[in-house]
């Protein structure tokens, strides 16, 4: 029994070690950061490789969710006559819930991994310790970049998704099921508000990014530097991001649409 | 024990450990100026651990560092970036910047540290390129270099800012014999042409016994003996023998430690 405690106690100091790690890392990367002229190609070039090369994937993802979006609804709409309300409903849920968080769940799977590989491969060929031996902090040169780039990258991709998907929709709704357009698009634009639904959404879409981000660029850098870490900490940056989003979803919504 | 004229670092009394492993202890070594020092010992006593301690990536326990009188574990962070701006290190691996080409890996320490027109880093580069025989190679990718090729560039990096002192990382393992001689070569020509002070950690003893001015030989935590490689070859001590012949069995045993053989064998299982 004494034993298990100690255990649960040890377990959870770690985690609370670990976690201290990563924060000290977010603050290092965040403040002491290199001058603008030589951070700016840097977070280009991130920008370029975790979000212009994720567009596929989101472009793709989004097209096929609004298409099921349309076709789900207008099934269980046209019961009640009310099919035209397909396309508040496409909008809705993608522009509030789905967007941000399919977004944030494929870019865990394809560039938060990949972050994490990258940054502990960097470690395991010693990149990271020649860097310091060069003088030059690896957080500042080689974390920094990628966080910034995720932060600004996922907002962009979500909002790429829900246009997408809102498309997909429409082409579902309007061109296969033969929903009138004009009734489509004008219940649309009155049911979706700026501020309640767009904002919103944008702001999950930002905190998905930058913890999605985080656990990844932490994973790597905390890894230990083998195969067999690389691997784990792989996996451990999906589970733990895609965990992530979805509990930090629900206390979102719950804090944006709680109250009505 | 002889005594330096003029030492370049000077540690002292140095402690440090490993979770519960002590991997020094009180450990003094001083590395003359000038010279090739060879740090040699068995693996896993943690010789590259003493350079990521001289280049201030890791804190001892206790102890000095001195490098020309100032305290390396006790720099602030400015300082130790620009006495690291000092030191060169070839890491084991190469340790190249995979993601730029072998020509922007050795520029790198330049862009960093200098404010060198892009015409004269050019020069600087294509000069340390061909020092080590690899100038025709400048356009190509890490990715593209055999392992002894990644190792030259990766010392054409460390010597690219004229560093004083330059740290080889086991600079011998994993070579075929050719790029070993071209590099044993390469080493000792450069440690005579720039005259920086240069320090292997190796265990390759023919090699090393081959360019040392001066060898410290490490096992269990502490200095076992120093001197120069032909004071080495006439060690009585067994072993130091035992390590420079390379026999198999001696004072460190060939067995790791275990039970009886014979009662481990008839044990029922």
């Amino acid at each position: 029994m004494i034993e298990l405690v100690a255990r649960l106690g040890r377990t959870g100091l770690r985690k609370l070690e670990a976690f201290g790690l990563a924060g000290i890392i977010l603050m290092q990367s965040l403040i002491a950061r290199p001058a603008p002229t030589v951070m700016f190609p840097l977070v280009v070039k991130q920008i370029h490789f975790v979000g212009v090369l994720s567009l596929i994937i989101i472009v793709v993802s989004g097209l096929f969710i609004g298409m099921v979006l349309g076709l789900q609804g207008y099934t269980i709409l046209v019961d009640y006559g009310s099919e035209q309300a397909v396309g508040q409903m496409v909008a809705l849920s993608l522009v509030r819930e789905l967007a941000p968080v399919v977004t944030a769940l494929l870019f865990a799977g394809r560039a938060g991994s990949a972050l994490t590989a990258e940054i502990g491969l960097m470690k395991a060929t010693e990149q990271l310790s020649s860097l310091e031996m060069i003088g030059v902090d690896p957080l500042r040169r080689i974390i920094a970049p990628r966080f910034w780039a995720g932060f600004i990258c996922l907002p962009v991709l979500a909002t790429i998704f829900s246009l997408v998907g809102i498309l997909g929709g429409a082409f579902v709704g309007i061109d296969w099921l033969g929903i009138y357009e004009g009734s489509f698009w004008s219940n649309m634009q009155n049911s979706v508000d700026f501020r309640e639904d767009v904002l919103n959404g944008l702001i999950k879409a930002v905190v998905f990014g930058f913890v999605v981000t985080w656990i990844a660029v932490f994973q790597g850098y905390d890894c230990v530097p083998t195969s067999e870490g690389i691997s784990e900490a792989t996996t451990k940056t999906v589970v733990y991001a895609s965990l992530s989003v979805l509990g930090l979803d629900f206390i979102l919504t719950a804090l944006m649409f709680g109250d009505i | 024990m002889e005594q330096f004229d003029d030492v370049i670092i000077d540690i002292q009394k140095l402690s440090f450990s490993r979770g519960d492993r002590a991997i020094y202890k009180n450990v003094d070594i001083q590395i003359p100026r000038g010279k090739i020092t060879a740090i040699m010992g068995p693996s896993g006593t943690g010789k590259t651990t003493l350079l990521k301690l001289i280049g201030g990536q890791l804190r001892p326990e206790s102890g000095s560092i001195f490098i020309d009188g100032k305290d390396i574990p006790r720099l602030g962070r400015r300082e130790l970036f620009e006495m690291r701006a000092r030191m060169g290190m070839l890491f084991q691996s190469g340790a190249l910047f995979t993601d730029i080409s072998v020509f922007e890996n050795v520029a790198f320490p330049l862009r960093i540290h200098t404010d060198l027109s892009e015409e004269m880093i050019r020069d600087v580069v294509l000069m340390k390129l061909h020092a080590v025989g690899l100038r025709g190679a400048r356009d190509l990718m890490p990715s593209e270099l055999s392992g002894g090729m990644a190792r030259r560039v990766a010392l054409a990096r460390a010597i690219a800012l004229d560093p004083d002192i330059v740290m080889y990382d086991e600079p011998f393992t994993g070579q075929d014999p050719i790029a070993m001689g071209v590099l044993v070569n390469l080493i000792r020509r450069l440690n005579r042409a720039l005259g920086h002070t240069s320090i292997i950690v190796s265990h390759d003893i023919q090699e090393t016994l081959a360019i040392a001015d001066y060898i410290y030989l490490i096992s269990d935590s502490e200095v076992i003996a120093r001197g120069t490689p032909e004071e080495m070859a006439s060690e009585s001590s067994q072993k130091v023998r035992q390590f420079i012949q390379g026999l198999p069995d001696g004072p460190v045993p060939f067995h790791f430690p275990a039970a009886d053989y014979q009662a481990d064998l008839l044990q029922d299982s």
